[in-house]
């Protein structure tokens, strides 16, 4: 085979999942490593590293987001069975799970409709509203169902998809810092609060720190999709 | 390494059928752990079996996130004007439902007499 000039190369490269695959797993391990280095900071998230990295080069080599999701994909399908995974920790977990009940229901009912309540209240305060307000009423739950609902109650389901990442990395990057002004001690408690405010990004976070957190975190998140479907539509027309 | 994986896919497969199936309110991977949990709690084995590929996706679960990270970035201007406002609304609210949701957990814990767990210390954060 006769080599080929760089440019061709590229255009083979930019075509192919192969490309932006490899790439999401090399930022990945560069921002894992990099938290690891911090000693696991919250400000030094591993996602919101890879994030800036592989943004920053795709809008350097002007790729389009739908090109790089043809590599990413792969990865991002990986989401439907880890969340399935998430029964092995409450299996693990069970016992203790048994013990508090009670508080998680109660835990999971205040999350639930703080979360709710304050982002369309605040949005309310700050003149936001329309389906930009509506696309809010969501935001703490998991992507697939926080869609869902958008569409629902008629926010705009792009918006939604976007708030709900963000809240997911707000939650992660401010859980140990306010965990530790609060002096809470609980790994039950704090799992499953940044589960319930914070769904997959909160529960990735928590497994960072610590095992039990991880598996709380996963209840939490299961529970506030199932509630938040419930409650949103309910709680939006109330606040109308 | 392969069975476990299987396993996995047809608790989601079986999860995603039935909520579209039944018209149900919970995302069908969500579904599919309650179903896994549930085949665990039957048959123990199931649960020795799938648990080492478990542990190893939910440790590297932040690497699932960051395709959809890259979207919201490449995206921000669906964000709009309101952007900066959207952003105070996300951080304050996000911190009242931790607030809210994790207070709630240790006052009704210690209202059921449920003695805490000592934490170990975190990994210096």
């Amino acid at each position: 085979m006769t080599p080929l000039p760089f440019p061709e190369i590229w255009s083979y490269l930019s075509r192919e999942p192969l490309l932006w695959l490899t790439a999401t797993l090399f930022a990945y391990l560069i921002g894992d490593g990099l938290s690891r280095r911090a000693g696991r900071n919250p400000l030094v998230n591993p996602v919101l590293v890879a994030m800036f990295l592989l943004g920053t080069l795709l809008w350097m080599t002007r790729t389009p987001y739908s090109t790089y999701f043809e590599g990413a994909q792969f990865v991002h399908f990986m989401l439907g069975p880890a969340t399935v995974a998430l029964a092995l920790p409450l299996y693990a977990n069970r016992a203790q799970i048994r013990r508090v009940l009670l508080p998680m229901l109660a835990a999971l009912m205040a999350g639930s409709v703080t979360a709710i309540i304050s982002a369309l209240g605040i949005a309310t305060v700050l003149g936001i509203d329309g389906p930009v307000w509506l696309s809010l009423a969501p935001k703490s739950t998991t992507a697939p169902v926080a869609i869902g609902i958008a569409e629902q109650i008629g926010g705009l389901p792009t918006l939604t998809a976007a708030l709900v990442i963000l809240t997911g990395i707000i939650g992660a990057v401010i859980v140990t810092p306010l965990m530790r002004l609060m002096r809470i001690k609980d790994w039950r408690a704090r799992g499953f609060a940044v589960g319930v405010a914070a769904h997959g990004i909160g529960t990735a976070r928590a497994f960072q720190v610590n095992d039990t957190a991880g598996a709380f975190a996963g209840i939490g998140m299961g529970l506030n999709a199932m509630l938040t479907a419930i409650l949103a539509p309910y709680l939006v027309s109330l606040m109308l | 390494m392969i069975l476990p994986i299987a396993i996995l896919l047809v608790c989601q497969l079986i999860g995603e059928s039935l909520t579209r199936g039944l018209g149900l309110p919970v995302p069908g991977p969500v579904l599919g752990m309650a179903l896994l949990l549930a085949a665990c709690l039957v048959a123990p084995r199931l649960a020795a079996r799938v648990m080492p590929t478990a542990q190893g996706i939910l440790a590297h679960l932040s690497l699932l996130f960051v395709p959809a990270g890259v979207g919201v970035i490449s995206h921000l201007d669906v964000l709009g004007g309101a952007g900066p406002a959207l952003l105070l609304v996300l951080v304050t609210s996000t911190a009242l439902a931790l607030i809210a949701s994790v207070l709630t957990f240790v006052v009704i814990a210690e209202l059921c007499g449920d003695t805490v767990t000592p934490a170990p210390e975190e990994p210096s954060s």
